[in-house]
Protein backbone atom coordinates (compact mmCIF):
# COMPACT_ATOMS: atom_id res chain seq x y z
CA UNK A 1 0.00 0.00 0.00
CA UNK A 2 1.55 3.66 -1.16
CA UNK A 3 0.97 6.28 1.82
CA UNK A 4 0.82 9.61 0.18
CA UNK A 5 3.68 11.76 1.05
CA UNK A 6 1.83 14.71 2.55
CA UNK A 7 0.36 12.31 5.01
CA UNK A 8 3.96 11.07 6.17
CA UNK A 9 5.36 14.46 5.92
CA UNK A 10 2.31 15.30 8.60
CA UNK A 11 3.23 12.18 10.74
CA UNK A 12 7.17 13.08 10.58
CA UNK A 13 6.12 16.52 11.83
CA UNK A 14 3.55 15.10 14.87
CA UNK A 15 6.56 12.88 15.61
CA UNK A 16 8.75 16.38 16.26
CA UNK A 17 6.22 17.75 18.07
CA UNK A 18 5.96 14.68 20.45
CA UNK A 19 9.38 14.61 20.66
CA UNK A 20 9.80 18.61 22.03
CA UNK A 21 7.23 17.70 24.22
CA UNK A 22 8.67 14.67 26.02
CA UNK A 23 12.17 17.11 26.07
CA UNK A 24 10.13 19.58 27.59
CA UNK A 25 7.94 17.66 29.82
CA UNK A 26 11.31 15.75 31.46
CA UNK A 27 13.48 19.14 31.95
CA UNK A 28 10.67 20.46 34.21
CA UNK A 29 9.96 16.98 35.65
CA UNK A 30 13.21 16.52 36.87
CA UNK A 31 13.60 12.84 36.45
CA UNK A 32 12.30 10.47 33.77
CA UNK A 33 13.30 8.46 30.75
CA UNK A 34 13.92 10.48 27.61
CA UNK A 35 15.63 7.48 25.76
CA UNK A 36 13.00 4.98 25.30
CA UNK A 37 10.73 7.76 24.79
CA UNK A 38 12.25 8.85 22.32
CA UNK A 39 12.44 5.57 20.23
CA UNK A 40 9.20 4.57 20.93
CA UNK A 41 7.92 8.39 19.47
CA UNK A 42 7.52 7.31 15.59
CA UNK A 43 5.78 4.03 16.67
CA UNK A 44 3.05 5.78 18.55
CA UNK A 45 2.19 8.49 17.20
CA UNK A 46 1.31 6.41 13.75
CA UNK A 47 -0.68 4.45 16.11
CA UNK A 48 -2.45 7.05 17.54
CA UNK A 49 -2.65 9.79 14.80
CA UNK A 50 -3.16 7.24 11.68
CA UNK A 51 -3.90 3.81 12.63
CA UNK A 52 -6.33 3.37 15.65
CA UNK A 53 -9.95 4.37 15.92
CA UNK A 54 -10.24 6.21 19.29
CA UNK A 55 -12.09 9.04 20.74
CA UNK A 56 -10.57 11.63 22.65
CA UNK A 57 -14.12 13.09 23.48
CA UNK A 58 -15.41 9.85 24.80
CA UNK A 59 -12.03 7.78 25.96
CA UNK A 60 -14.47 4.95 26.88
CA UNK A 61 -16.29 4.65 23.55
CA UNK A 62 -16.81 0.74 23.87
CA UNK A 63 -15.85 -0.12 19.94
CA UNK A 64 -12.31 1.85 20.25
CA UNK A 65 -9.19 0.04 19.52
CA UNK A 66 -6.95 -0.38 22.92
CA UNK A 67 -3.47 0.55 23.34
CA UNK A 68 -1.34 -0.98 26.29
CA UNK A 69 1.79 0.63 27.05
CA UNK A 70 3.83 -2.16 28.49
CA UNK A 71 7.27 -0.54 28.56
CA UNK A 72 5.39 2.29 31.37
CA UNK A 73 8.60 4.15 31.89
CA UNK A 74 8.11 5.30 28.40
CA UNK A 75 5.03 7.07 29.38
CA UNK A 76 5.97 10.85 28.44
CA UNK A 77 5.54 9.36 24.80
CA UNK A 78 2.00 8.56 25.15
CA UNK A 79 1.54 11.88 27.83
CA UNK A 80 2.72 13.81 24.99
CA UNK A 81 0.00 12.08 22.47
CA UNK A 82 -2.49 11.81 24.49
CA UNK A 83 -2.40 15.57 25.33
CA UNK A 84 -1.91 16.61 21.68
CA UNK A 85 -5.05 14.90 20.53
CA UNK A 86 -7.01 16.19 23.63
CA UNK A 87 -7.37 13.21 25.90
CA UNK A 88 -6.81 16.34 28.76
CA UNK A 89 -5.46 19.79 28.75
CA UNK A 90 -2.08 20.30 27.50
CA UNK A 91 -0.94 22.34 30.62
CA UNK A 92 -1.19 18.85 32.46
CA UNK A 93 2.06 17.58 30.76
CA UNK A 94 3.99 20.32 33.24
CA UNK A 95 3.09 18.04 36.44
CA UNK A 96 4.44 15.47 34.94
CA UNK A 97 6.09 13.06 38.70
CA UNK A 98 4.43 16.04 40.87
CA UNK A 99 2.48 14.97 43.92
CA UNK A 100 -1.12 14.97 43.19
CA UNK A 101 -0.45 14.42 39.60
CA UNK A 102 -2.67 12.36 37.25
CA UNK A 103 0.58 11.84 35.46
CA UNK A 104 2.93 9.66 37.69
CA UNK A 105 6.00 8.16 36.67
CA UNK A 106 4.70 5.50 35.27
CA UNK A 107 1.03 5.43 33.86
CA UNK A 108 -2.34 5.02 36.07
CA UNK A 109 -5.90 5.14 35.11
CA UNK A 110 -6.50 8.42 36.34
CA UNK A 111 -5.07 9.59 32.72
CA UNK A 112 -8.44 9.90 30.14
CA UNK A 113 -6.50 7.44 27.83
CA UNK A 114 -4.99 5.18 29.60
CA UNK A 115 -6.66 2.05 29.80
CA UNK A 116 -4.72 0.02 32.91
CA UNK A 117 -1.88 1.10 34.95
CA UNK A 118 1.63 -0.39 33.73
CA UNK A 119 5.33 -0.12 35.11
CA UNK A 120 6.35 -3.83 36.32
CA UNK A 121 7.97 -5.30 33.15
CA UNK A 122 6.56 -8.07 31.29
CA UNK A 123 2.79 -8.40 32.04
CA UNK A 124 1.22 -5.96 29.78
CA UNK A 125 1.07 -8.22 26.49
CA UNK A 126 -0.88 -10.10 29.10
CA UNK A 127 -2.94 -7.49 29.75
CA UNK A 128 -3.34 -6.90 25.98
CA UNK A 129 -4.48 -10.76 25.64
CA UNK A 130 -6.94 -10.05 28.03
CA UNK A 131 -8.51 -6.92 25.84
CA UNK A 132 -8.00 -9.09 22.83
CA UNK A 133 -10.12 -12.41 24.58
CA UNK A 134 -12.57 -9.64 26.00
CA UNK A 135 -13.08 -8.34 22.29
CA UNK A 136 -13.76 -12.09 21.14
CA UNK A 137 -15.71 -12.75 23.63
CA UNK A 138 -18.10 -9.69 22.49
CA UNK A 139 -17.85 -10.59 18.52
CA UNK A 140 -16.56 -7.22 18.44
CA UNK A 141 -14.09 -5.98 15.91
CA UNK A 142 -11.81 -3.47 17.88
CA UNK A 143 -7.99 -4.23 17.62
CA UNK A 144 -5.58 -4.35 20.68
CA UNK A 145 -1.88 -2.93 20.26
CA UNK A 146 0.64 -3.50 22.96
CA UNK A 147 4.13 -1.53 23.31
CA UNK A 148 7.21 -3.65 24.67
CA UNK A 149 10.28 -2.75 25.30
CA UNK A 150 13.01 -4.77 24.18
CA UNK A 151 15.03 -5.37 27.32
CA UNK A 152 11.40 -6.50 28.81
CA UNK A 153 11.33 -9.31 26.77
CA UNK A 154 13.67 -11.72 28.99
CA UNK A 155 11.32 -11.19 31.68
CA UNK A 156 9.26 -14.47 31.49
CA UNK A 157 5.47 -13.55 31.66
CA UNK A 158 6.02 -12.05 28.14
CA UNK A 159 6.28 -15.30 26.61
CA UNK A 160 3.46 -17.22 28.91
CA UNK A 161 1.52 -14.36 26.90
CA UNK A 162 3.18 -15.32 23.78
CA UNK A 163 2.11 -18.64 24.15
CA UNK A 164 -1.24 -18.35 24.87
CA UNK A 165 -1.67 -15.61 22.18
CA UNK A 166 -1.10 -18.23 19.22
CA UNK A 167 -2.88 -20.71 20.97
CA UNK A 168 -6.08 -18.63 21.48
CA UNK A 169 -5.16 -17.46 17.60
CA UNK A 170 -5.64 -13.70 18.54
CA UNK A 171 -5.47 -11.69 15.22
CA UNK A 172 -6.81 -9.23 16.93
CA UNK A 173 -3.80 -8.28 18.56
CA UNK A 174 -0.71 -6.67 17.63
CA UNK A 175 2.31 -6.45 19.81
CA UNK A 176 5.49 -3.58 18.88
CA UNK A 177 8.94 -3.75 20.36
CA UNK A 178 10.66 -0.93 20.46
CA UNK A 179 14.22 -2.54 19.59
CA UNK A 180 16.92 0.28 20.58
CA UNK A 181 19.41 -2.65 21.96
CA UNK A 182 19.86 -0.53 25.30
CA UNK A 183 18.74 -1.79 28.63
CA UNK A 184 19.85 -0.06 31.97
CA UNK A 185 22.67 -1.93 32.77
CA UNK A 186 24.00 -1.56 29.26
CA UNK A 187 23.20 -3.39 25.70
CA UNK A 188 20.94 -5.81 25.49
CA UNK A 189 23.61 -8.23 23.20
CA UNK A 190 25.83 -7.75 26.52
CA UNK A 191 23.39 -7.88 29.47
CA UNK A 192 21.62 -10.69 28.09
CA UNK A 193 21.02 -11.29 24.42
CA UNK A 194 18.08 -11.62 23.07
CA UNK A 195 18.55 -13.54 19.57
CA UNK A 196 16.83 -14.27 17.54
CA UNK A 197 14.68 -12.71 18.59
CA UNK A 198 11.66 -12.57 15.09
CA UNK A 199 12.48 -16.21 15.08
CA UNK A 200 11.55 -16.80 18.89
CA UNK A 201 8.24 -15.20 18.19
CA UNK A 202 7.56 -17.01 15.14
CA UNK A 203 8.50 -20.21 16.85
CA UNK A 204 5.54 -19.41 19.54
CA UNK A 205 3.41 -19.14 16.32
CA UNK A 206 3.33 -15.08 15.99
CA UNK A 207 3.41 -13.00 12.41
CA UNK A 208 6.67 -11.31 12.91
CA UNK A 209 7.40 -8.19 10.89
CA UNK A 210 10.52 -6.53 11.22
CA UNK A 211 11.13 -2.91 10.53
CA UNK A 212 13.12 0.47 10.62
CA UNK A 213 11.25 1.86 13.75
CA UNK A 214 11.92 5.48 12.80
CA UNK A 215 10.42 5.03 9.00
CA UNK A 216 7.15 6.25 8.48
CA UNK A 217 6.71 4.49 5.72
CA UNK A 218 7.37 1.07 7.34
CA UNK A 219 5.60 1.73 10.33
CA UNK A 220 2.46 1.84 8.39
CA UNK A 221 3.29 -0.87 5.95
CA UNK A 222 3.96 -2.94 9.45
CA UNK A 223 0.60 -1.82 11.05
CA UNK A 224 -1.59 -2.41 7.94
CA UNK A 225 0.52 -6.21 8.03
CA UNK A 226 -0.58 -6.87 11.35
CA UNK A 227 -4.14 -6.55 10.36
CA UNK A 228 -4.58 -8.28 8.07
CA UNK A 229 -2.93 -11.16 8.99
CA UNK A 230 -5.15 -13.97 10.11
CA UNK A 231 -5.26 -16.67 12.31
CA UNK A 232 -2.12 -15.30 14.53
CA UNK A 233 -1.43 -12.33 16.64
CA UNK A 234 1.52 -10.17 14.78
CA UNK A 235 4.72 -8.45 16.66
CA UNK A 236 6.43 -5.85 14.82
CA UNK A 237 10.23 -5.55 15.77
CA UNK A 238 11.11 -1.97 15.27
CA UNK A 239 14.62 -1.42 15.18
CA UNK A 240 15.44 1.69 16.53
CA UNK A 241 17.29 4.38 17.93
CA UNK A 242 17.45 5.00 21.73
CA UNK A 243 17.05 9.09 22.02
CA UNK A 244 16.35 9.02 18.68
CA UNK A 245 16.01 13.05 17.35
CA UNK A 246 18.68 14.59 19.86
CA UNK A 247 22.05 14.33 18.68
CA UNK A 248 23.87 13.85 22.09
CA UNK A 249 21.24 12.03 23.16
CA UNK A 250 20.93 8.95 20.47
CA UNK A 251 22.54 5.78 21.58
CA UNK A 252 23.91 7.31 25.00
CA UNK A 253 22.91 4.72 27.96
CA UNK A 254 23.04 7.53 30.06
CA UNK A 255 19.60 8.91 28.79
CA UNK A 256 17.45 5.84 29.89
CA UNK A 257 16.44 7.06 33.11
CA UNK A 258 18.04 10.36 33.30
CA UNK A 259 15.94 13.97 32.38
CA UNK A 260 18.14 16.40 30.49
CA UNK A 261 19.44 19.33 32.59
CA UNK A 262 17.87 22.99 31.33
CA UNK A 263 20.90 23.42 29.19
CA UNK A 264 20.82 19.90 27.02
CA UNK A 265 16.58 20.32 27.17
CA UNK A 266 17.51 24.12 24.66
CA UNK A 267 20.06 22.47 22.66
CA UNK A 268 17.99 18.97 22.19
CA UNK A 269 14.89 21.72 21.55
CA UNK A 270 16.71 23.89 18.80
CA UNK A 271 17.58 20.23 17.24
CA UNK A 272 13.87 19.48 17.14
CA UNK A 273 12.71 22.66 15.48
CA UNK B 1 -23.61 -36.06 61.93
CA UNK B 2 -22.94 -32.45 60.31
CA UNK B 3 -23.35 -32.69 56.33
CA UNK B 4 -19.82 -32.45 54.81
CA UNK B 5 -19.31 -30.28 51.79
CA UNK B 6 -16.39 -29.63 49.80
CA UNK B 7 -16.16 -25.99 49.44
CA UNK B 8 -14.50 -25.92 46.27
CA UNK B 9 -17.59 -27.75 44.91
CA UNK B 10 -20.12 -25.11 46.17
CA UNK B 11 -17.44 -22.53 44.93
CA UNK B 12 -18.27 -24.42 40.94
CA UNK B 13 -22.01 -24.65 41.30
CA UNK B 14 -22.56 -21.05 42.86
CA UNK B 15 -20.10 -19.66 39.59
CA UNK B 16 -22.89 -21.20 37.55
CA UNK B 17 -25.55 -19.92 39.28
CA UNK B 18 -24.01 -16.34 38.54
CA UNK B 19 -23.18 -17.41 35.53
CA UNK B 20 -27.13 -17.53 34.61
CA UNK B 21 -27.70 -14.47 36.08
CA UNK B 22 -24.93 -12.44 34.97
CA UNK B 23 -23.64 -12.95 31.05
CA UNK B 24 -20.77 -10.84 32.13
CA UNK B 25 -18.97 -13.23 33.91
CA UNK B 26 -15.84 -14.59 32.78
CA UNK B 27 -14.12 -17.29 34.97
CA UNK B 28 -10.34 -17.79 34.31
CA UNK B 29 -8.18 -21.04 35.54
CA UNK B 30 -4.62 -22.25 34.90
CA UNK B 31 -4.89 -26.10 34.78
CA UNK B 32 -6.11 -27.05 37.64
CA UNK B 33 -9.78 -26.58 37.26
CA UNK B 34 -10.71 -30.17 38.26
CA UNK B 35 -9.49 -29.55 41.17
CA UNK B 36 -10.76 -26.20 41.88
CA UNK B 37 -14.20 -26.82 40.20
CA UNK B 38 -14.21 -24.13 38.09
CA UNK B 39 -14.93 -27.09 35.41
CA UNK B 40 -18.17 -27.00 36.22
CA UNK B 41 -18.89 -23.70 34.65
CA UNK B 42 -16.53 -24.25 31.97
CA UNK B 43 -18.80 -27.24 30.73
CA UNK B 44 -22.14 -24.54 30.82
CA UNK B 45 -20.28 -21.60 29.68
CA UNK B 46 -17.35 -22.74 27.03
CA UNK B 47 -17.16 -19.61 25.60
CA UNK B 48 -16.81 -16.96 28.89
CA UNK B 49 -13.54 -19.97 30.54
CA UNK B 50 -10.10 -19.34 29.99
CA UNK B 51 -7.63 -21.91 30.78
CA UNK B 52 -4.20 -20.58 30.40
CA UNK B 53 -2.35 -24.09 31.06
CA UNK B 54 0.42 -23.50 34.13
CA UNK B 55 1.28 -19.67 33.32
CA UNK B 56 -0.48 -18.36 36.36
CA UNK B 57 1.51 -14.76 35.99
CA UNK B 58 -0.14 -14.59 32.30
CA UNK B 59 -3.96 -15.30 33.67
CA UNK B 60 -3.59 -13.15 36.89
CA UNK B 61 -2.21 -10.22 34.44
CA UNK B 62 -4.63 -11.19 31.92
CA UNK B 63 -7.52 -10.88 33.76
CA UNK B 64 -6.54 -7.11 33.94
CA UNK B 65 -7.65 -6.59 30.41
CA UNK B 66 -10.74 -8.70 30.92
CA UNK B 67 -11.66 -6.46 33.05
CA UNK B 68 -10.99 -3.04 31.30
CA UNK B 69 -13.12 -4.23 28.92
CA UNK B 70 -15.74 -4.32 31.58
CA UNK B 71 -15.43 -8.37 32.34
CA UNK B 72 -16.55 -9.29 36.23
CA UNK B 73 -13.45 -11.76 36.56
CA UNK B 74 -13.16 -15.03 38.89
CA UNK B 75 -10.03 -16.68 38.59
CA UNK B 76 -8.96 -19.59 40.34
CA UNK B 77 -5.32 -21.95 40.63
CA UNK B 78 -5.01 -23.22 44.10
CA UNK B 79 -3.71 -20.40 47.10
CA UNK B 80 -0.19 -20.67 46.98
CA UNK B 81 0.30 -20.34 43.03
CA UNK B 82 -2.17 -17.15 43.28
CA UNK B 83 -1.08 -15.43 46.12
CA UNK B 84 2.54 -16.16 45.76
CA UNK B 85 3.55 -17.03 42.13
CA UNK B 86 1.79 -14.29 40.81
CA UNK B 87 1.86 -11.56 43.71
CA UNK B 88 3.39 -8.88 41.62
CA UNK B 89 0.79 -9.23 39.02
CA UNK B 90 -1.86 -9.12 41.76
CA UNK B 91 -0.18 -5.69 43.56
CA UNK B 92 0.37 -3.86 40.20
CA UNK B 93 -2.30 -4.86 37.81
CA UNK B 94 -5.28 -6.37 39.61
CA UNK B 95 -5.57 -4.57 42.71
CA UNK B 96 -3.76 -0.88 41.71
CA UNK B 97 -6.26 -0.51 39.34
CA UNK B 98 -8.91 -1.79 41.51
CA UNK B 99 -10.27 -3.92 38.83
CA UNK B 100 -13.58 -6.35 39.31
CA UNK B 101 -11.91 -9.17 39.80
CA UNK B 102 -12.39 -12.07 42.45
CA UNK B 103 -9.21 -14.30 42.97
CA UNK B 104 -11.05 -17.32 44.63
CA UNK B 105 -8.49 -19.31 45.71
CA UNK B 106 -8.44 -23.53 46.64
CA UNK B 107 -6.13 -25.32 48.77
CA UNK B 108 -5.37 -23.38 51.58
CA UNK B 109 -3.08 -24.65 54.46
CA UNK B 110 -1.72 -27.65 55.49
CA UNK B 111 -5.36 -29.51 55.31
CA UNK B 112 -4.05 -29.78 51.24
CA UNK B 113 -2.76 -32.87 53.41
CA UNK B 114 -0.02 -35.21 51.37
CA UNK B 115 1.13 -33.00 48.51
CA UNK B 116 3.28 -31.48 51.16
CA UNK B 117 4.77 -28.09 51.50
CA UNK B 118 5.27 -26.79 48.26
CA UNK B 119 1.36 -26.86 47.88
CA UNK B 120 0.34 -25.52 51.67
CA UNK B 121 -0.49 -21.81 51.47
CA UNK B 122 0.45 -20.58 54.96
CA UNK B 123 1.18 -16.95 53.68
CA UNK B 124 -2.00 -16.30 51.54
CA UNK B 125 -3.59 -14.26 53.95
CA UNK B 126 -0.85 -12.20 54.81
CA UNK B 127 0.06 -11.43 51.00
CA UNK B 128 -3.20 -10.61 50.31
CA UNK B 129 -3.99 -8.43 53.35
CA UNK B 130 -1.17 -5.79 53.16
CA UNK B 131 -2.32 -4.68 49.67
CA UNK B 132 -4.41 -1.66 49.78
CA UNK B 133 -7.68 -2.28 47.67
CA UNK B 134 -7.86 -6.01 48.19
CA UNK B 135 -10.42 -7.56 50.34
CA UNK B 136 -10.55 -10.82 52.00
CA UNK B 137 -13.26 -14.00 53.21
CA UNK B 138 -12.39 -16.99 54.65
CA UNK B 139 -15.47 -18.93 54.80
CA UNK B 140 -16.10 -21.99 57.71
CA UNK B 141 -17.46 -24.10 55.27
CA UNK B 142 -20.12 -25.10 52.39
CA UNK B 143 -22.55 -22.95 53.05
CA UNK B 144 -20.50 -20.43 53.83
CA UNK B 145 -18.27 -20.83 50.19
CA UNK B 146 -21.68 -19.54 48.62
CA UNK B 147 -22.13 -16.87 50.63
CA UNK B 148 -17.99 -15.63 50.27
CA UNK B 149 -18.40 -16.14 46.47
CA UNK B 150 -21.68 -14.25 45.86
CA UNK B 151 -20.25 -11.25 48.50
CA UNK B 152 -16.87 -11.15 46.49
CA UNK B 153 -19.44 -10.83 43.13
CA UNK B 154 -21.44 -8.03 45.02
CA UNK B 155 -18.10 -6.67 46.19
CA UNK B 156 -16.56 -3.78 43.86
CA UNK B 157 -13.33 -4.29 43.03
CA UNK B 158 -10.92 -7.23 43.64
CA UNK B 159 -11.53 -9.66 46.48
CA UNK B 160 -9.90 -12.83 47.71
CA UNK B 161 -11.61 -16.17 49.26
CA UNK B 162 -9.50 -18.61 50.44
CA UNK B 163 -11.08 -22.20 50.43
CA UNK B 164 -9.69 -25.37 51.52
CA UNK B 165 -9.44 -28.62 49.68
CA UNK B 166 -10.84 -31.09 52.23
CA UNK B 167 -14.70 -31.45 52.66
CA UNK B 168 -15.80 -30.02 56.00
CA UNK B 169 -18.82 -30.25 57.91
CA UNK B 170 -21.31 -27.63 57.63
CA UNK B 171 -21.38 -25.17 60.77
CA UNK B 172 -23.11 -21.90 59.50
CA UNK B 173 -26.04 -23.73 57.57
CA UNK B 174 -28.74 -21.12 60.06
CA UNK B 175 -26.39 -18.05 60.16
CA UNK B 176 -26.95 -14.70 58.25
CA UNK B 177 -23.88 -14.00 56.45
CA UNK B 178 -22.34 -10.20 55.86
CA UNK B 179 -20.41 -9.14 54.08
CA UNK B 180 -17.49 -7.31 56.56
CA UNK B 181 -19.40 -8.60 59.56
CA UNK B 182 -18.47 -10.66 62.45
CA UNK B 183 -20.53 -13.85 62.97
CA UNK B 184 -21.25 -14.92 66.79
CA UNK B 185 -21.83 -18.01 66.92
CA UNK B 186 -21.84 -18.64 70.50
CA UNK B 187 -22.46 -15.81 73.21
CA UNK B 188 -19.92 -15.96 76.53
CA UNK B 189 -18.19 -12.72 78.49
CA UNK B 190 -15.10 -15.21 80.35
CA UNK B 191 -13.22 -15.12 76.82
CA UNK B 192 -13.50 -14.83 73.36
CA UNK B 193 -11.88 -17.00 70.69
CA UNK B 194 -12.34 -15.79 67.08
CA UNK B 195 -11.66 -18.12 64.16
CA UNK B 196 -11.93 -18.43 60.03
CA UNK B 197 -11.96 -20.86 57.91
CA UNK B 198 -11.85 -24.70 58.86
CA UNK B 199 -10.51 -23.51 62.41
CA UNK B 200 -14.28 -21.97 63.01
CA UNK B 201 -15.55 -25.43 63.86
CA UNK B 202 -12.58 -26.50 66.04
CA UNK B 203 -13.43 -23.15 68.10
CA UNK B 204 -16.83 -24.84 68.66
CA UNK B 205 -15.78 -27.78 69.91
CA UNK B 206 -13.30 -26.37 72.07
CA UNK B 207 -15.72 -23.61 73.48
CA UNK B 208 -17.76 -26.55 74.18
CA UNK B 209 -15.66 -28.63 76.14
CA UNK B 210 -14.32 -25.31 78.26
CA UNK B 211 -17.89 -24.69 78.90
CA UNK B 212 -18.17 -28.15 80.92
CA UNK B 213 -15.42 -26.90 83.21
CA UNK B 214 -17.84 -23.67 83.86
CA UNK B 215 -15.73 -21.38 80.78
CA UNK B 216 -18.21 -19.39 78.73
CA UNK B 217 -16.32 -18.49 75.52
CA UNK B 218 -17.78 -16.11 73.25
CA UNK B 219 -16.78 -17.73 69.39
CA UNK B 220 -16.50 -15.58 66.90
CA UNK B 221 -16.11 -16.42 63.32
CA UNK B 222 -14.22 -13.76 61.42
CA UNK B 223 -15.26 -15.04 58.07
CA UNK B 224 -14.63 -11.32 56.47
CA UNK B 225 -10.67 -10.78 57.04
CA UNK B 226 -10.63 -7.19 55.49
CA UNK B 227 -12.16 -5.17 56.07
CA UNK B 228 -12.40 -6.43 59.23
CA UNK B 229 -15.06 -6.09 62.15
CA UNK B 230 -13.20 -4.05 64.25
CA UNK B 231 -16.18 -2.90 66.41
CA UNK B 232 -16.79 -6.70 67.11
CA UNK B 233 -13.04 -7.15 68.20
CA UNK B 234 -12.89 -4.00 70.42
CA UNK B 235 -16.41 -5.19 72.33
CA UNK B 236 -14.69 -8.61 72.62
CA UNK B 237 -11.16 -7.07 74.32
CA UNK B 238 -13.36 -4.78 76.63
CA UNK B 239 -15.97 -7.35 77.92
CA UNK B 240 -14.11 -10.97 78.45
CA UNK B 241 -10.18 -11.44 79.65
CA UNK B 242 -8.64 -12.18 76.53
CA UNK B 243 -8.96 -13.49 72.96
CA UNK B 244 -7.25 -16.14 71.20
CA UNK B 245 -7.14 -16.00 67.44
CA UNK B 246 -7.21 -19.79 65.64
CA UNK B 247 -6.38 -20.04 61.87
CA UNK B 248 -4.58 -22.05 59.70
CA UNK B 249 -2.06 -19.83 58.13
CA UNK B 250 1.44 -18.70 60.12
CA UNK B 251 0.73 -16.50 62.71
CA UNK B 252 2.84 -13.37 61.12
CA UNK B 253 0.65 -11.32 58.76
CA UNK B 254 -2.52 -12.99 58.84
CA UNK B 255 -6.09 -13.33 61.00
CA UNK B 256 -4.43 -13.28 64.42
CA UNK B 257 -1.96 -9.61 62.89
CA UNK B 258 -5.14 -8.21 62.09
CA UNK B 259 -6.74 -8.96 65.92
CA UNK B 260 -3.49 -7.78 67.43
CA UNK B 261 -3.17 -4.52 65.60
CA UNK B 262 -7.26 -3.72 66.40
CA UNK B 263 -6.47 -4.62 70.13
CA UNK B 264 -3.27 -3.19 70.64
CA UNK B 265 -4.62 0.26 69.40
CA UNK B 266 -7.56 0.21 71.34
CA UNK B 267 -8.05 -1.82 73.97
CA UNK B 268 -4.98 -3.93 75.07
CA UNK B 269 -5.42 -7.34 76.23
CA UNK B 270 -3.85 -10.80 76.36
CA UNK B 271 -3.87 -12.01 72.59
CA UNK B 272 -2.80 -15.95 72.54
CA UNK B 273 -2.58 -16.96 68.62
CA UNK B 274 -3.04 -20.80 67.35
CA UNK B 275 -1.35 -21.13 64.03
CA UNK B 276 1.50 -21.91 62.11
CA UNK B 277 4.76 -21.03 63.90
CA UNK B 278 6.95 -20.03 61.61
CA UNK B 279 7.91 -23.43 59.46
CA UNK B 280 7.13 -24.96 56.42
CA UNK B 281 4.15 -27.70 55.74
CA UNK B 282 5.29 -31.03 55.25
CA UNK B 283 3.16 -34.54 54.01
CA UNK B 284 0.90 -36.45 55.73
CA UNK B 285 -3.12 -36.81 56.52
CA UNK B 286 -5.01 -33.53 57.20
CA UNK B 287 -5.87 -34.77 60.52
CA UNK B 288 -2.26 -35.82 61.68
CA UNK B 289 -1.08 -32.32 60.59
CA UNK B 290 -3.47 -30.48 62.16
CA UNK B 291 -2.09 -31.85 65.20
CA UNK B 292 1.74 -31.89 64.04
CA UNK B 293 1.11 -28.03 63.58
CA UNK B 294 -0.50 -26.89 66.81
CA UNK B 295 -3.93 -26.54 65.20
CA UNK B 296 -5.94 -28.98 67.45
CA UNK B 297 -8.94 -28.59 69.41
CA UNK B 298 -6.69 -29.68 72.51
CA UNK B 299 -4.17 -26.64 71.39
CA UNK B 300 -7.36 -24.07 71.47
CA UNK B 301 -8.03 -25.30 75.00
CA UNK B 302 -4.16 -24.63 76.15
CA UNK B 303 -4.04 -21.48 74.57
CA UNK B 304 -7.80 -20.15 76.43
CA UNK B 305 -5.83 -21.97 79.63
CA UNK B 306 -3.07 -19.33 79.74
CA UNK B 307 -5.73 -16.39 79.42
CA UNK B 308 -7.81 -17.90 82.09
Amino acid sequence: MDFEKKEIRLLEDKAKETRRLIIKMLVKAGSGHPGGSLSSTDLLTCLYFKVMKVNPKDPQWPDRDRFHLSKGHCCPALYAVLAELGYFPLEHLWTLRKLGSILQGHPDRKVPGVEVASGSLGQGLSVALGMSLAAKMDKKSYRVYCLMGDGETQEGNVWEAAMAGAHYKCDNLCAMIDYNGFQIDGCTKEIMNLEPLADKWRSFGWHAIEINGHSIREILGAYEEAKTTKGKPSVIIARTIKGKGVSFMENVLDFHGRAPTKEEAEIALKELE
Amino acid sequence: MAEMLYQRDVYGQTLIELGKKDSNIVVLDADLSGSTRTCLFAKEFKDRFVNFGVAEQNMVAASAGLASCGKTVFLSTFAIFATGRAWDQVRNTVAYNNFNIKIVATHAGVSVGPDGASHQALEDIALMRIIPTMKIIVPADGPQARDAVIAAYNTPGPVYVRLGRPKVPTITADKTFEFGKAQILTPGNDLTIIACGIMVKSALEAAGRLKEKGLNCRVINMHTVKPIDSQAIIEAARETKGIVVCEEHTVMGGLASAVDEIVAENSPVKVMRVGVKNRYGQSGEPDELIKEYGLSVEDIISACGKIV
